[in-house]
């Protein structure tokens, strides 16, 4: 219903916990700076603000449109919620869409909602404000430029924070690079067109009505430069990285081996199906095993009993 | 002499220089109830924002002698209870109970006075049992009488409503009459809905155009078809 | 017309819905943390898990196929470790041949593969039960436990709000856009117009829903600011944890803990 049509949302289980510890810690870092630059911003409508138009992006992802056959264009929401609020109150609303979205419709895990907030809200956010600016310092700033900024920063923002996952992924050792980037990459560019023209012509409409709410969400950010700077590189290190990593995948794939494929070769008493070929299962094997459906069954035994003893009380019935 | 609310010229203009109230002057005494009608456009939700200084305009406005402006803006927001239209814009917290607990916590009140005051305004409404409900599970009826528990849990001594039954069905709409009928406090009413004006109040304002166009006893207002017809309403 | 659906919340007189909503997030949480440190391929541990995550589930009384359903939700980013099948180093366990392909697939990658594909599914579970027994108010409270800061929580709070509310004006666009998108009598016209055509109409009305959201945002700031908001964030202050609930925490940390050593140790 909800679920994203592509992967873009990583479940729990898909990173290394390595990947997903270190950018819960950046995602942290980076959440608190912008807190802080919100709160020094003394608007008082921020807060319902910035509540009203997370639910709104959210139900805006309600919305989607046939491309090409059974795919489906829909929003991420990154460039629009940039374009109209500045940098640093989009963070904290995309963080807020992503975490509500794993919190409870289970779109994308909870260990991993570190690398989700940066993915999306974080890189997604920096890359649609560094575009968005770049376009309207390269162009003269009309009406037209703000649609062909909107249309560049809602591309990028899709297609960066698409090889952002698809490099994690590969990092995590569950893909190997050479097939993760060109694959998710070469989706979401295509996607990124659905993301870009939704943008724009939602932009288009809330310039007709409202004009100046296009221009304050720009005329408020204090420190953009950092995102901007931020933004670029991200993109750039994005872009130029991915298709070194996939070219020669080796190095990439001697870090996430040493992190996952390590961890198998330690406890080789776990290999069900231990070297080369299927030998007769040896002592320890039969006895860890052994071991599991005993644990197993005393777990069920102990949670089927307190059923029990509950439904033999008369249930209270709680209010609907 | 002491007056609830007593407003002395007040002009108002919005930002595009459109002028949205003229020389508006009202006073209304201590427990008297007040209905406002007039068309959609008269001024009526702009003068009610007034009362408790979202919009200041330049004229008089006082709440129980106290002018409303900048210093005196969170006591005067204490003692005017003001509830929207739209129930959905009022009660804008996960649950019942942290929406009638809001006023009373940012009046500064000790936790066990801001627990009891929700328990009361619960009662006062009827509603006692709707505490850990989710707003957006309860009907309109009954969204309508918890918007009017958040403001009556800051104890105010001025209760303006705006379109208490408007989008109410028969029965919720004669709930919500009774309930302004046993409420024992200083009211102002905005309305389209002259039936419950005839029935509720004795004292009407008539607006349109951003002024005051007549004042007066509710039976004598009601009957004067050509002053009803001249502001496009209609006799009940 | 109301998008209740949207609520997972199912109400149940369930020990894990009464459970306090801090300790069921922590617990949640060092559950996918501990599932996320296993070793792969640690399969009579995962075995261990999946019968305590079973067990809570029984517990919670949601039923079985109701979470086994929703849990079926992450399954098409399996999709996205698939090469690992046939990437994967060391021996192998056969070869297909696909077209001019030769597909050899590798023990390892499977075996991890496999892991990957576990791990998610039970993660997943535990979050789809605190999801489903937690109101999410609750989790709110559970939010602030864990030190998450005030403004991201009223933030968090307001959006839950008006999903719903935001949730139904979306629905109403939708059946309005239905309504109007009827096959022409003239059989040779095509319906549905250009791409570029639907990409705008689904664009105006995320813009029209932008700034009704703008607006509305304006109401509600005016219907705080009316009951003394001065833009700071006030909350009441969290009830204190019982010591059954310390002693459930306790328990839970061990249980994984013991897990993690039967893992690594055995």
């Amino acid at each position: 219903m909800l679920a994203s049509p592509v992967p873009m949302h990583i479940p729990d289980g898909f990173l290394s916990v390595l990947v997903s510890v270190t950018l819960w810690i950046v995602s942290v870092l980076v959440i608190a700076y912008a807190l802080k630059r919100v709160n020094a911003d003394l608007d008082e409508r921020r807060i319902p603000l910035m509540g009203v138009l997370a639910a709104a992006i959210f139900a805006a992802q309600m919305l989607n449109f046939t491309v090409v056959g059974g795919t489906s264009g829909h929003l991420m929401g990154a460039a629009l919620a940039t374009i109209l609020l500045g940098p640093w109150a989009a963070i904290l609303v995309m963080t807020s869409v992503v975490g509500i979205q794993a919190l409870i419709f289970q779109d994308g895990g909870l260990l991993v909602l570190g690398a989700n907030i940066f993915n999306m809200g974080i890189v997604g956010v920096a890359v649609s404000y560094a575009a968005y600016q770049l376009t309207r310092t390269l162009l003269r700033d009309t009406r037209r430029t703000v649609l062909i900024g909107g249309f560049v920063a809602a591309w990028l923002s899709i297609f960066i924070t698409s090889l952002s996952v698809a490099l994690q992924l590969a990092l995590s050792g569950i893909s190997p690079a050479n097939i993760a980037i060109p694959a998710i990459g070469g989706i979401h560019a295509l996607i990124g067109i659905g993301e870009g023209l939704i943008t724009v012509s939602a932009l288009g409409f809330i310039l007709a009505a409202r004009p100046d709410l296009v221009r304050n969400g720009m005329a408020r950010p204090v420190g953009g430069k950092v995102v901007l700077g931020v933004g670029l590189g991200a993109a750039l290190l994005l872009a130029v990285l991915s298709p070194l990593a996939s070219a020669h995948p080796d190095g990439l794939e001697r870090v996430a081996e040493q992190q996952g494929f390590l961890s198998a070769a330690r406890t080789p008493a776990f290999t069900m199906i231990p070297d080369y070929v299927f030998p007769g299962v040896s002592n320890q094997n039969a006895a860890t095993i052994l071991a599991g459906i005993v644990g197993t069954v005393l777990v069920f035994a102990v949670a089927l009993g307190i059923a029990y003893t509950r439904r033999r009380k008369p249930t209270p019935t709680t209010e609907k | 002499m002491h007056h609830s609310i007593e407003i002395k010229q007040l002009s108002f203009a919005y930002p595009d220089g459109h002028p949205a109230l003229e020389r508006v002057s009202l006073k209304i005494e201590p427990c008297e109830k007040v209905a406002l009608v007039g068309p959609n456009g008269a001024g009526k939700s702009t003068l009610i924002l007034h009362l408790n200084g979202i919009l200041l305009g330049e004229g008089v406005v006082q709440v129980c002698s106290l002018p409303v402006d900048k210093p005196n803006l969170a006591r005067i927001r204490g003692m005017v209870g003001l509830v929207f239209q739209n129930p959905d814009d009022q009660l804008f917290s996960p649950t019942v109970y942290d929406d009638v607990a809001f006023g009373p916590l940012y009046q500064g009140l000790p936790d066990a006075e801001v627990r009891q005051r929700v328990q009361d305004a619960l009662a006062a409404v009827g509603m006692q049992d709707y505490a850990g409900r989710v707003s957006h599970h309860l009907s309109m009826g009954e969204k309508k009488r918890i918007a009017i528990a958040t403001v009556l849990s800051m104890q105010p001594e001025v209760l303006v409503l705006d379109e208490p039954t408007a989008g109410l069905d028969p029965r919720a709409r004669r709930g919500l009459i009774r309930l302004l009928d046993e409420l024992p406090l200083t009211m102002l009413v905005s309305t389209h809905d002259l039936h419950m004006v005839k029935e509720l109040f004795t004292r009407m304002v008539i607006m349109d155009n951003g002024c005051i166009v007549a004042d007066g006893l509710t039976d004598e207002l009601l009957n004067d078809e050509a002053l009803l017809s001249a502001h496009g309403l209609e006799r009940p | 017309m109301h998008v209740h659906f949207l609520d997972p919340y199912r109400p149940r007189p369930s020990l894990v819905h009464q459970l306090d909503p801090r300790i069921k997030l922590v617990l949640t949480l060092s559950f996918i943390l501990t599932t996320a440190l296993m070793p792969q391929g640690a399969w009579p541990v995962y075995i261990l898990l999946l019968a305590v995550m079973i067990s809570v589930v029984l517990l919670s009384e949601l039923g079985t196929g109701f979470v086994l359903k929703r849990s079926a939700l992450a399954f098409p980013f399996v999709l996205a470790a698939l090469p690992l099948v046939f990437t994967g180093p060391g021996p192998s366990l056969g070869e297909t041949m696909l077209g001019e392909w030769t597909l050899r697939i590798s023990q390892p990658g499977l075996e991890r593969f496999l892991s990957i594909a576990f791990k998610s599914w039970i993660s997943v579970q535990a979050a789809i039960v605190l999801a489903t027994s937690t109101p999410f108010p609750q989790l709110l409270v559970a939010l602030r436990a864990i030190k998450t800061p005030r403004l991201l929580v009223a933030i968090f709070g307001l959006m839950w709000r008006y999903l719903f509310v935001l949730a139904d004006e979306t629905l109403r666009l939708i059946r309005a856009r239905a309504a109007r998108s009827g096959v022409s009598a003239q059989g040779e016209v095509k319906p549905g117009g250009s791409m570029l055509w639907r990409a705008r109409v689904t664009g105006g009305m995320a813009g029209s829903l932008f700034l009704r959201a703008f607006e509305r945002s304006d109401r509600i700031y005016m219907a705080m600011a009316s009951r003394g908001y001065d833009g700071e964030v006030r909350m009441l202050p969290l009830p204190a944890l019982k010591p059954v609930h310390w002693v459930i925490l306790g328990a839970g940390m061990v249980l994984f803990a013991v897990l993690l050593a039967i893992a690594y140790l055995l």
